[in-house]
């Protein structure tokens, strides 16, 4: 879903709802940010400024705290975000070959969108999954083992 | 209870579930049914059970036969063939070349393998993580039941202190003073902080826990506010952790229900709560102040220390905080006392330690064993050799903030205050083991690369200096380092130990550190020789693009 889709009133009831859910306290505002990142992909400004509002935080503020995490986007994302995990114990085991093989699949080097708006390509520290390196997650569908020919056939599940 | 012939287990960490376990767990009840088994035969989805080679896999008692992978195809012709006519379903057995980590422990229930020690893993992988009865019937909030019923807080405290409990997120501090430090104040409320935030690269031991045995986690805490005296505790939870978010609030909803957590637990006047709550994606959270500052809507920075959380945690009050591997020893401990629990590890490092095993080994997977043994076991034992019979080259203890250890070290013990003494730490428990292809150069700019992204940028010496750092590295991976390069390169190492805010800046000297110390020919025929003995860098003569 995008931000243009909805109108200002939209946007606000969302941001009303998302603060109903967790509470308007100073410990919740993370997971607020979360759930409206989870909503849209992204923090759009109206959202933002909503929120400003609705928590009588500064705009600064919540900017300066959304642009902390690394799950918390201010910029638009694609259709489907891929993240490859950039660290050591996926790197030993063949992950170079496997972001190599990404970047030329995409034409895309990490945090770019492609023109068409379909990827993001995103490095990360560590999935957690560290067992089956090399790993990528594209949206929430995890893979492991992934070996540089196996790239072309990951990707084209996705429309 | 009922009386069962079977019990079904089926796989459920991520990767499985990618892999369509739910499917078959589904096609398992389904084929179960239909073959008017469901009296007789009882199918669970258990967390991840440690071993990645087969996934999905299905394990069926009593038998303790390991099937995997398994598609939901499968299912019929399972059920029909183990269920059914009582014989192995041929042609979808799992290897068992590769035999090991927590397969290995379950097998040698039937005594035929060398075991290992569970402690903190004892019921993951073998009970349902959804469902609170199965818990309570493997000894669940047994221990919760005696501290509140028979013991002060003071005698829970002590028992922590005599079973020489340390900290399992790296830094090795005793479990018990902290406890006491927090519980020594007047200062309320207090909080009890379960760090989950685990982030290290190669360490995923406590989403194990957290998926696989999440009750232990909340009647540990509940032990722990009893003793120093809380009623609220946070899981901060890593973000990236969803299914183990659902488990634990799926698990806290039942704790209230059952009692175990609210007012007046077992009848007794204490009463106490458990939030969890989410992270956003930054491996300085780990951190324990920048934790705490992330809970209350804070970009996670640290705090200056002093003053500790003990006194100045969460809200300014005094909080324990606690990795989830700690924690999760408390139960065990209260049940069966420290005397029993010493019996473990080694008399400095009592216990037991699980460590991630990666990289290029056989198996890759998991194991909970008594602290002390040594790098040559693992490697031998659970990781079944060397990958391609390559020779070892060195072994990255801890993710990216522990040591590199060269292969002349893996007979040292694996417990902390031996590894203290041979220079090298510990740290969380994930052992990349690297052979002779890896080149120490490119380990040591993709460790700074990690720590240069991971900076939180609050203070000079580590947000300049790991990217200083990573260039410095990149250039020599490119055939043009110098010997400048060299010479700078040791001094921010020393820079970022000396002078950095926090432990992240501290240990990203590491890596730098142990490659001088250890590898130090290597690199320098990176600079002078301008040749990459491992034939990893790029060595093109001139200089990537900056990141």
């Amino acid at each position: 879903m995008t931000v243009g889709t909805k109108s200002a009133q939209d946007v606000n009831s969302l941001v009303q709802e998302v603060v109903g859910r967790h509470g308007a306290t100073a410990e919740a505002l993370v997971p607020i940010l979360s759930d409206i990142n989870q909503e849209f992909g992204y923090l759009p400004s109206e959202t933002m400024a909503a929120l400003s509002q609705t928590l009588r935080v500064p705009k600064s503020q919540l900017f300066s705290v959304a642009s902390f995490y690394e799950m918390l986007s201010t910029k638009p994302r694609g259709r489907h975000v891929i993240q490859f995990c950039e660290s050591a114990p996926c790197h030993v085991v063949g992950g170079r070959q496997v972001w190599q093989t990404l970047q030329d699949e995409l034409g895309l080097e990490t945090g770019e969108t492609s023109e068409d708006g379909k990827w993001t390509l995103l490095t990360s520290s560590c999935l957690g999954i560290c067992g089956v390196g090399p790993v990528i997650i594209v949206d929430d569908d995890i893979y492991g083992n992934v070996a540089p020919d196996g790239v072309p056939e990951i990707l084209a599940r996705y429309a | 209870m009922k009386p069962i012939r079977s019990l079904v287990l089926v796989s459920s960490d991520p990767e499985s579930i990618g892999r369509g376990a739910q499917e078959v767990h589904r096609r398992l009840q389904r084929a179960i049914e239909a073959a008017d088994l469901e009296n007789e035969v009882v199918v669970s989805m258990v967390g991840d059970v440690g071993r990645h080679d087969a996934l999905p896999m299905v394990i069926i008692y009593p038998e303790a036969t390991i099937y995997g992978p398994v598609t939901p195809e499968n299912v019929p012709f399972l059920v029909e063939e183990h269920l059914v006519e009582r014989r192995i379903a041929a042609g979808l057995e799992a290897s068992t070349r590769e035999l090991s980590g927590r397969i290995a422990w379950l097998s040698a229930r039937r005594g035929t393998l060398p075991a290992e020690q569970r402690i903190v893993l004892a019921r993951a992988g073998l009970i349902d993580p959804e469902n609170v009865e199965d818990y309570i019937v493997h000894d669940g909030y047994e221990a919760l039941a005696k501290a509140l019923t028979e013991m002060t807080p003071a005698e829970v405290i002590n028992e922590i202190g005599k079973s020489g409990l340390k900290g399992r997120g790296g830094a090795g501090f005793p479990t018990g003073m902290k406890w006491r430090f927090v519980s020594q104040t007047d200062d309320y409320p207090k909080y009890i902080i379960c760090n989950a935030d685990e982030s290290e690269p190669g360490t995923f031991k406590d989403r194990l826990i957290l998926e696989g045995d999440p009750h232990s986690v909340i009647e540990a805490m509940a032990i722990a506010g009893y003793a120093v005296g809380a009623n609220e505790g946070y899981i901060y939870i890593r973000g990236e952790y969803v299914l183990a978010q659902e488990r634990l609030a799926t698990a806290i909803s039942q704790a209230r229900q059952m009692g175990f957590l609210g007012e007046t637990i077992f009848g007794s006047d204490f009463s106490f709560d458990i939030h969890i709550h989410a992270g956003a994606g930054a491996y300085i959270c780990g951190e324990e102040t920048a934790l705490i500052e992330s809970i209350e809507g804070k970009r996670g920075e640290p705090r200056s220390r002093p003053p500790y959380p003990t006194t100045h945690g969460l809200w300014g009050k005094p909080s324990v905080v606690n990795n989830v591997e700690t924690i999760v020893n408390v139960p065990p401990i209260i049940q069966h006392g420290a005397a029993w629990y010493r019996r473990f590890g080694t008399s400095n490092s009592p216990g037991t330690k699980v460590y991630t095993i990666l990289g290029n080994v056989n198996v890759t997977g998991l194991i909970e064993v008594p602290m002390g043994i040594t790098l040559r076991e693992v490697i031998a034992i659970y990781g079944k050799g060397m990958q391609d019979g390559a020779s070892l080259k060195l072994a990255q203890t801890g993710g990216s903030s522990g040591s590199i250890v060269p292969a002349s070290l893996q007979d040292t013990p694996l417990d902390f205050d031996s590894y203290a003494r041979a220079g090298v730490s510990l740290g969380s428990g994930a052992l990349l083991i690297c052979n002779e292809d890896t080149c120490v150069v490119d380990l040591a700019k993709v460790s700074l690369n990690f720590f240069k992204r991971e900076s939180c940028g609050k203070c000079t010496p580590c947000r300049v200096g790991t990217q200083r750092a990573y260039q410095i590295l990149t250039a020599i991976s490119e055939g043009v380092g110098t010997q400048q390069d060299l010479d700078d390169l040791q001094m921010l190492s020393e820079n970022l130990t000396e002078f950095s805010h926090c432990g992240l800046g501290q240990t990203a000297s590491v890596p730098i550190r142990d490659v001088f110390r250890h590898f130090r020919a290597e690199v320098d025929a990176h600079v002078q020789l301008k040749v990459c003995p491992a034939g990893a860098c790029p060595m093109s003569g001139q200089l990537a693009k900056a990141a």
